[in-house]
């Protein structure tokens, strides 16, 4: 396909690896983040962190849309299901992340709840107009990347009088959550991980644009370099990484720019802004209570809202005990450091959140990582 | 393949463009020069990286 299989080129990713392996400097160690689930994938899937130098670690991020959504979220989509008889849509992702009572989407549906896999947004609101005396609940989940589809359905659901329409709205913003990630005083608990800059996400960038990175670098005196999603993309950036590191500077810099601009999708920032605004707090799976870090919908659109419609009561809901997702969601601890990773806790039979998504980094690791860790072992023997 | 998408989100689309799809909306578009631009730079990088023999494989 145009514009993917260029930036997948492995002799030029064995070029990159070769420069920025030029480029390290002996005995300094480059300890970089990448945010996104969906470089995360890309890291694993297409073995870069082989490619890249002893002297350069990825560290996975919090990313991944479905692995930060916290229980109790989920339960209140499935209450909305099972109690109140709504038909519940949802993207695919979310139908499998456990949540209370050994319960799931998925298994709540097998239950005999009316759950729903959708492609789109615009679809959960094809099944309202189509059963007009049924309430339909769009379950919404993740970053910049979604939210605008969702605020085009509310608008759109508004414009029509849909009487029967209502979004679960768990969006979430992904600089208030990197911010987090070196500031919260768990992450001090936990032990904090030395970060020397991030690979910032390639999607939601095309909406928010650059500009939001910048005061962020400045701060916190920590590159960023926002990457596309392909191999060839990661390399570059984390080669503008190391240049940075090595020059001592902290930027916001841009690799995707063939997508992304300092300014972003205005259109899609307008229509996000007529239809949401900022929540005071939210809980992120693996983060805890994170300040500003969701969105809510507009008391302009309240007939829309499933929390006011229902009367939803937000109750937390600890994680189970063994599950190592919090401190691999913070990147303190790698996959294989959870004593259930591959044994109880499987792609096919997730625990925790971390699994469930391809974009997890428990899932990526399962999928493609534990190859490699078994090559090594053998090598090591 | 051929999929349905919303361009509701790129009202400025022209025929011909690339765009990125999430979730059935366009979300942006793709710069032509900008790509090729890109794979340039790729293409000296690896060249530079190649010559100054700093293998890892």
């Amino acid at each position: 396909m145009k514009y993917v299989d260029e930036f997948r080129d492995g002799t030029l990713a064995r070029g990159l690896a070769a420069r920025i392996a030029a480029e390290v400097q002996p005995g300094h160690r480059y300890q970089f983040m990448e945010f996104c689930g969906g470089h995360t994938h890309a890291i694993s899937r297409y073995g870069i962190a082989e490619l890249l130098p002893p002297a350069v670690r990825m560290i996975h991020g919090p990313g991944c849309p479905v692995c930060v959504l916290p229980i109790g979220r989920i339960d209140q989509a499935i209450g909305v299901a099972l109690d109140r008889g709504a038909i519940v849509c949802t993207y695919g992702d979310t139908m499998r992340v456990p949540a209370s009572r050994s319960l799931s989407l998925t298994q709540a549906k097998a239950q005999g709840g009316d759950i729903r896999m959708v492609y789109s947004a615009a679809d959960a609101l094809k099944v309202a107009r189509a059963q007009p005396g049924r309430e339909v609940v769009f379950f919404a989940i993740g970053f910049e990347t979604t939210t605008p589809p969702t605020a085009l359905v509310i608008r759109q659901a508004a414009q029509e009088r849909l009487a029967n329409f209502s979004v679960l709205c768990c969006h979430v913003l992904t600089p208030s959550a990197i911010t987090y990630i070196l500031e919260s005083p768990e992450v001090r608990r936990y032990g904090a991980v030395p970060i020397d800059g991030f690979v910032g996400p390639a999607h939601v960038s095309i909406v928010i644009g650059s500009r939001p990175y910048e005061h962020f670098a400045a701060v916190y005196r920590k590159p960023v370099v926002i990457a596309g999603f392909e191999p060839l993309d990661v390399m570059q950036a984390v080669l503008m990484l190391v240049r940075q590191v090595n020059e001592g500077r902290a930027e916001a810099e841009n690799q995707f720019l063939r997508a992304v601009t300092r300014e972003g999708n205005l259109a899609a920032q307008r229509v996000v802004q007529q239809v949401f605004e900022v929540r005071e707090c939210f809980e992120w799976r693996g983060l805890g209570e994170v300040p500003f870090s969701a969105l809510k919908i507009r008391s302009e659109y309240a007939g829309f809202d499933a929390e006011r419609r229902f009367g939803l009561v937000y109750a937390p809901v600890p994680d189970h005990k063994q599950c190592e997702c919090g401190a691999i969601l913070r990147g303190v601890k790698r996959p294989t450091d959870c004593k259930l990773f591959g044994n109880v806790c499987t792609p096919e039979n997730p625990v925790g959140s971390c699994m469930v998504s391809s974009e997890g980094a428990c899932a990526a690791h399962y999928a493609y990582g534990r190859f490699r860790d078994a090559r090594e072992g053998r090598e090591a023997a | 393949m051929r999929k349905a998408i919303s361009i509701a989100l790129t009202p400025d689309v022209a025929l011909g463009d690339y765009v990125i799809v999430h979730v059935g909306h366009a979300i942006g578009t793709l710069d032509a020069e900008e790509a090729a631009a890109t794979l340039a730079l790729f293409a000296e990088l690896a060249a530079s990286g190649a010559a100054a023999g700093g293998g890892v494989a």
